[in-house]
Order: C-alpha cells, then sequence, then structure tokens
C-alpha cells in the first residue's frame, strides 16, 4: 500500500477503526476451537490490532498536517502490522462457522476446475499453511487476472490483497496464539480440524465478489 | 552439538567371511570416523543461515533453543558481574536501562522471533556472537501468558543465568 494511498484512506475516513463482533458466541467453534482461544483471540489480540492501528493513524495523520515525511514513513510497519492483522482477522470470523456446509456452485466448479477436486485444494492448502515458517496465513485467495483460485502464504499479519494482488477468499491464522492452547505444537492437527468448521458460503460470496 | 560416529551393530569381524575384520575396522574407526570429525569441523551452525530453508530454519532452530536452556536455569536472577557488568554498562549506561532496552526489543518484535545480545572479539556489544537469548515466539510464553507477552520477559531476567552469559561472553572475547 502506497504512502499516498494511505494519506487518501485517512483523509477519507476521520472514524476509528473498531473491533467487529464476532456471528456467533465463543463457544460456537467448540471443539474445533475452544471457547478459550476464541475469547482471547477476538478480544485481546484482534482487539489490540485495532487500538494499535488507531494509534498509528492517528500519528500518521499529525505528521501528515506538520508535512512530517519521515514520521509518516517510519509508521509504514506499524501500519501494515496493525492494519493487516485488523483486515485479517475482520476476515477469519467470517470464514468460520458451526455449520458451514460445503462448497458449492461457482466456488465448487472453481474448485474442482483449478485443483481437481475439494480433497487435494484441502490438502495442497494445508501442506502449505502448516510449513510456514513462524507467524502467517494460510490464503485461498482469486486471482482477478488469470480468474483462477491461488494457494499461498503471507508473513507476519500482511494481507493479502495489498501483498500480492490476489482477493482474499478463506484464510487460516497460524500464529500460534490462534491455537497453541489447545493444540500445542501440533499445528497439522489444528489445520485439518478447521476444515470442519468452515462457511462455505462466506468464501462463495467472496469468490462472486471477486469476479465482479 | 557435535555429530558422533555410530557404533557397529556387531563386532568387526562378525561379517566374515565376506568383509574381514580389518577392512571393518579401519573403514568405521578411520573412514567413517573422519568424515564426523570434519563435519563437526566444517562447524555447519555458523553458516546455517547460508543453507536452504529447511536447514537454515530447523538447524537455527535448534542452536537457538540450545543456547536458551543453558542461558537460564533455577538459581537465575540477580546480575551480571566483573567484564560483562563493565562492558553492559558502556553501552547502554546501566544493567537497568540494558534490561530496558532488551525487554522492548522482545515486546516489539512482530510475530515470532528473538531478542539477542551479542559481543564481538574487541568487546563490543550489539554484533558477534550470540550471549544472550530469549525467545518470543507464542510458545515460549502463551500456555502461562497467553497474550501478555510483557509479562513473560518480565520474569524472564528471574531465570537468566548470568554466570553463564558471562561464560559465552569471556570466550567470544577470547578470554
Amino acid at each position: 500500500m502506497s504512502i499516498y494511498c494511505l494519506q487518501a484512506l485517512c483523509m477519507s475516513l476521520r472514524q476509528k477503526h473498531t473491533l467487529p463482533d464476532l456471528p456467533y458466541d465463543f463457544n460456537a467453534l467448540e471443539p474445533v476451537i475452544s471457547a478459550e482461544i476464541m475469547q482471547l483471540h477476538h478480544q485481546k489480540h484482534h482487539q489490540t490490532y485495532v487500538n494499535m492501528l488507531n494509534q498509528a493513524e492517528e500519528k500518521f495523520m499529525e505528521a501528515k498536517e506538520k508535512n512530517d515525511l519521515k514520521t509518516m514513513i517510519a509508521l509504514g510497519p506499524v501500519l501494515r502490522f496493525n492494519g493487516g492483522g485488523h483486515l485479517n482477522h475482520s476476515i477469519f470470523w467470517q470464514n468460520l462457522s458451526p455449520n458451514g456446509g460445503e462448497p458449492e456452485g461457482e466456488l465448487l466448479a472453481a474448485i474442482n476446475k483449478d485443483y481437481g477436486s475439494l480433497e487435494n485444494m484441502k490438502n495442497i492448502f494445508s501442506a502449505a499453511t502448516v510449513a510456514i515458517q513462524g507467524s502467517g496465513w494460510g490464503w485461498l485467495g482469486y486471482n482477478k487476472t488469470t480468474k483462477t483460485l491461488a494457494i499461498t502464504t503471507c508473513a507476519n499479519q500482511d494481507p493479502l490483497e495489498p501483498t500480492t494482488g490476489l482477493v482474499p477468499l478463506l484464510g487460516i491464522d497460524v500464529w500460534e496464539h490462534a491455537y497453541y492452547l489447545q493444540y500445542k505444537n501440533v499445528r497439522a492437527d489444528y489445520v485439518k480440524n478447521l476444515f470442519k468448521i468452515i462457511n462455505w458460503k462466506d468464501v462463495s460470496g467472496r469468490l462472486v465478489a471477486a469476479k465482479q | 552439538m557435535a555429530f558422533e560416529l555410530p557404533a557397529l551393530p556387531y563386532a568387526f569381524n562378525a561379517l566374515e567371511p565376506h568383509i574381514d575384520a580389518k577392512t571393518m575396522e579401519i573403514h568405521h574407526g578411520k573412514h567413517h570416523n573422519a568424515y564426523v570429525t570434519n563435519l563437526n569441523n566444517a562447524d555447519l551452525m555458523a553458516n546455517i543461515s547460508k543453507y536452504p530453508a529447511a536447514i537454515r530454519n530447523n538447524g537455527g532452530g535448534h542452536w537457538n533453543h540450545s543456547l536458551f536452556w543453558q542461558i537460564m536455569g533455577p538459581n537465575g536472577g540477580g546480575e551480571p558481574k566483573g567484564e560483562l557488568a563493565l562492558a553492559i554498562n558502556g553501552a547502554f549506561g546501566s544493567f537497568d536501562n540494558f534490561k530496558k532496552e532488551f525487554a522492548n526489543a522482545g515486546a516489539t518484535r512482530f510475530g515470532s522471533g528473538w531478542a539477542w545480545l551479542s559481543v564481538d572479539a574487541n568487546k563490543n556489544l550489539f554484533k558477534g556472537t550470540p550471549i544472550l537469548g530469549m525467545d518470543v515466539w507464542e510458545h515460549a510464553y502463551y500456555l502461562h501468558y497467553q497474550n501478555r507477552r510483557p509479562d513473560y520477559i518480565a520474569a524472564f531476567w528471574s531465570v537468566v543465568n548470568w554466570e553463564e552469559v558471562n561464560n559465552r561472553f569471556k570466550k567470544a572475547i577470547g578470554g
């Protein structure tokens, strides 16, 4: 995201970011994700990204008003971390559901076309996500240029679209805070189980929107 | 951390008459042993960043954690003494200030990583051989501290084994 893009965004949106509500109770995703994790993840981790993003934007606006370009540039990383964290988690809560169903229609057709089968897509997606070194996210995204699905990963809280141009459809958070209390070091089990609670309607909706 | 020559699962003469005992003795005790010695001397760990990701990540993880276990201990805490204390005071002004900077480095490390104190052969802190490390990957503290990384960092000081850090300091400066 360029500095000038950020400026325009800040100028036009002089209102603070807020933590979005979860579309379900903290315990709704059990036994796949414990209520304890959901509460910490939403109320502490995501909330902190929101708070720090608001703080960083304040500082950016002040620096812009003083024409302090050096400070504006220096704020880039902290805007990326916290803005990315806010974007990513806002998508994630919607991507999950206790009754997510299965992929169908346009989404299923796209998965079959680009990956041969849902099973194959899940295997590739899981392998890439589990293999992330350190903190990051696995993504199923849509490439608007080639009109195909894509599986990729991002480090830390780098947001998918600003970083790669791919439109995010489904994200898997593999920061240790997303699973550690329950799964400890066995990230592979967490990722495997996560596929039981995907909100495929939400993923479909994002694909339809991306194609427009 | 060294590679070791594995023992043969049988005596030197066990494969006779097909392969003679003398060959087995020299093949294992000299040739294979030399590979092990030379591999250890190649100092893989010192050059670990040059290797492909799987080796770098896991070799690095192995190296980092091996240091980590050693620089902590049950009777930890207190303050460094002697030359290490002098070096710290010289670079940071005071031990308290050093703790503040080190803690800040750990607290502001975004995502997974480590905070390090290193020293070179000229006793300059900040670069060279790591002598103190603090793991701030979430797995290092999440079960007990959850998101409260600063609380973990504050508690870390109580388990630092300054004697071990001092030993590493002396070794790094060529003492």
